[in-house]
């Protein structure tokens, strides 16, 4: 237990007597007198009024000191106005408008708070991480009880592992083009892209960066586990803004070519073979292929063009009926894996 | 959340919450803020340090403590938290959405209140810049063995299921003690304590056939330990093989999509790779699959397998071409 008198600690702290006064204890009390104050007050006057600044030992010493706090409270999204309280006077001053400060009036019922719950755990990201945890600090704040020990039927994880994610997405937030090396698996190519950034997606559990190409002069999306190397800044902050009717997840959602009709094959599969295949089909006959007994079966295939290496992967346990040129297709393949001649 | 970076926004946010939350327990304020009871106690001998200009009685902040308990009795002005940032927002919005559009993952209901009520407070703090679709390819199979899964966690029931192992390319029975669902890279899982291979297992729900709910409760041995999924689904396992790929730039994907190690790009776009195994009849299915775009440079005997059952494949077709 303490109080007034009753800690230790409090001897020539509390009540202005100043001893080599904590940063944060420093940065704390500046936000307290930058709210309370309508008034801009200039750098002279804070540092007269806040505790911890009389003690910098030279005019150069403080303002280095109150640079580096200014700095500090903005990249928390601490909104500090500059201004003059009149015209006449000689310099800038600091306030903090308290309507721009807080975080609005926010009551969340139960399920909806289990809902941001559930949100918060969704990230898996030195990046969203920390940030979904700050949102939910300040939510607990305003009042919001969130458990977020409660447990949930569906756990989802959203990873960010490829590095280039951190330098995209702080390129995103800030409108600024990268150039980056990209590695384009088939027809195989390396090479620069230089690209305006609109935003990074994650769909399926892959992240994308979706913007301006600026060499193809169109947008493109880029997968990020295929860039090589560093991702380099080269333009400046807040060159590039994402044009209005974009959807992001729309573009890579649908950049994966379009979709194909189903195609109805017909395949004999040996006795006892071929488990995963016959989930899917429906058995239409029983047939007797190279002396080995087993069953002609039909069925819907909903990617055809990755059907080739599905079913040869099951070797001389399948023999493709029709059509003949997903039968040529596998035996490509087979006889390529044969090593060429037989 | 220890770190001295973290320590100004927790600060800021102390007294607004402690404000909301009067006579509160020292250690559930810890909790919620990710630190010791140790630390917040710093925390909060720190903010009663602090207050208005001034710097007297009555401009300080003020905290009644009991032993265990603490109320703010004056907040000097900071009676409401910080706005979210934009990166801020932005996780939490994006997060939000991307649950709506997932199957059984929550009230969609409830997200879109939530996400409507967090825009309308977060005022200017836009979430631009990030979207996110786990995008769940659920086919009308994997609907229902997911709505019988969830039955059974929500009743705290076993579950009886006719599973495809793709490992072992085989249908088994199993009674399984459900403990959670996740949904990992756009897929549904069940994690269950599987009484045939007596551990925790991941079943895939797409690949779940038929699934009974058993009237017997689910009994979860105490040690079933959660799979941690943090770095991925596959985890190493000792009596896992080891082959070498050289992949052609077409086969590059069985980079992205397997766990592979010792990645090395290799002339002409290919790459070389480490890829762990556990069943090597599983390896000879993907290979075979991947035809010549792909070359088996260690182990020998898996190479030889490939090729033996390719030629074997290849002259079966043969001779039903030639028979018809």
């Amino acid at each position: 237990m303490f109080g007034r008198g009753g800690c230790e600690r409090v001897v020539g702290g509390r009540y202005g007597a100043l001893v080599s006064v904590a940063r944060a204890e420093r940065l704390v009390n500046l936000v307290l007198c930058l709210l309370s104050t309508r008034q801009y007050l200039s750098a002279e006057r804070i540092r007269k009024i806040v505790p911890g600044y009389a003690d910098a030992p030279s005019d150069d010493a403080f303002f280095r000191t109150f640079e580096r706090d200014k700095t500090e409270l903005r990249e928390l999204g601490i909104p500090l106005e500059i201004g003059r309280n009149k015209v006449a006077d000689p310099v800038d001053g600091y306030r903090i408008a308290r309507r721009d400060y807080e975080l609005g009036e926010i009551d969340l019922a139960p399920d909806e708070a289990a809902a941001v719950a559930l949100a918060v755990r969704l990230w898996d990201s030195p990046e969203l991480t920390g940030a979904a945890h700050g949102a939910l600090l300040k939510l607990r704040a305003a009042g919001v009880d969130v458990d977020q020990a409660a447990p949930t039927m569906v756990e989802s994880k959203v990873r960010t592992t490829e590095p280039a994610f951190g330098p995209l997405l702080a390129a995103v937030q800030a409108g600024q083009a990268v150039a980056f090396q990209y590695r384009r698996p088939s027809p195989a190519e390396l090479r620069e892209r230089v690209l305006e950034p609109w935003g990074v997606v994650s769909w399926r559990g892959r992240w994308y960066v979706v913007g301006h190409d600026r060499d193809r002069g169109a947008p493109r999306c880029f997968r990020l586990s295929r860039v090589v190397g560093e991702v380099r800044k080269v333009g400046r902050p807040g060159q590039v803004s994402r044009p209005e009717d974009v959807d992001l997840m729309k573009f890579v959602a649908s950049s994966g070519g379009e979709p194909q009709p189903p195609a109805g094959v017909r395949l004999w599969v040996a006795d006892g073979r071929g488990a995963g295949l016959r989930r899917w089909a429906e058995v239409v006959e029983r047939r007797e292929v190279d002396g080995v007994p087993g069953d002609v079966v039909d069925l819907e295939l909903a990617f055809p063009d990755t059907a080739a290496g599905w079913i040869a992967g099951y070797g001389a346990d399948v023999v493709v009926l029709e059509p003949d040129v997903l039968a040529k297709a596998v035996r490509e393949r087979l006889l390529a894996a044969a090593g060429g001649g037989l | 959340m220890s770190g001295a970076q973290d320590r100004l926004p927790r600060l800021l946010a102390l007294v607004p919450y402690l404000l909301a939350r009067p006579g509160i327990r020292i250690d559930d304020a810890a909790a919620d803020f990710g630190v010791s009871a140790k630390q917040l106690r710093k925390d909060l001998e720190l903010l009663w340090m602090c207050g208005l200009p001034g710097y007297g009685p009555g401009d300080l902040i003020d905290i009644s403590f009991d032993e265990d308990t603490v109320t703010i009795t004056f907040d000097a002005g900071m009676n409401r938290p910080l706005r979210l940032t934009g990166a801020e927002a932005t996780a939490l919005l994006v997060a939000l959405r991307a649950l709506v559009d997932t199957p059984g993952v929550a009230d969609a209901d409830a997200i879109r209140r939530a996400v409507a009520k967090i825009e309308a407070a977060a005022g200017q703090a836009r979430p631009a810049g990030v979207a996110v679709g786990l995008g769940v390819r659920e086919g009308a199979g994997a609907a229902k063995a997911r709505e019988v899964v969830q039955r059974a966690l929500g009743a705290g029931r076993a579950l009886r299921m006719t599973y495809y192992t793709a490992s072992k390319d085989e249908m088994t029975e199993r009674v399984v003690d459900p403990m959670r669902m996740l949904i990992v890279d756009g897929r549904g899982y069940l994690e269950a304590w599987c009484r045939r291979a007596e551990d925790v297992r991941l079943f895939r729900l797409d690949r779940i056939d038929e699934a009974v709910v058993l009237e017997e409760a689910a009994a979860a041995p105490p040690y079933a330990e959660p799979t941690d999924t943090s770095s991925g689904l596959f985890r190493a396992e000792p009596d896992q093989r080891t082959a070498t790929l050289v992949l052609e730039p077409d086969a590059r994907w069985v980079s992205e999509y397997y766990p592979v190690e010792d990645v090395q790009e290799v002339d002409g776009g290919r790459l070389r790779v480490s890829m762990r195994y556990a069943d090597t009849s599983w390896m000879v299915r993907l290979l075979l699959g991947l035809g010549g775009e792909v070359r088996v440079e260690q182990p020998v005997e898996l190479a030889q397998r490939l090729r033996r059952q390719a030629a074997e494949a290849v002259a079966r077709m043969d001779r039903h071409l030639a028979a018809t």
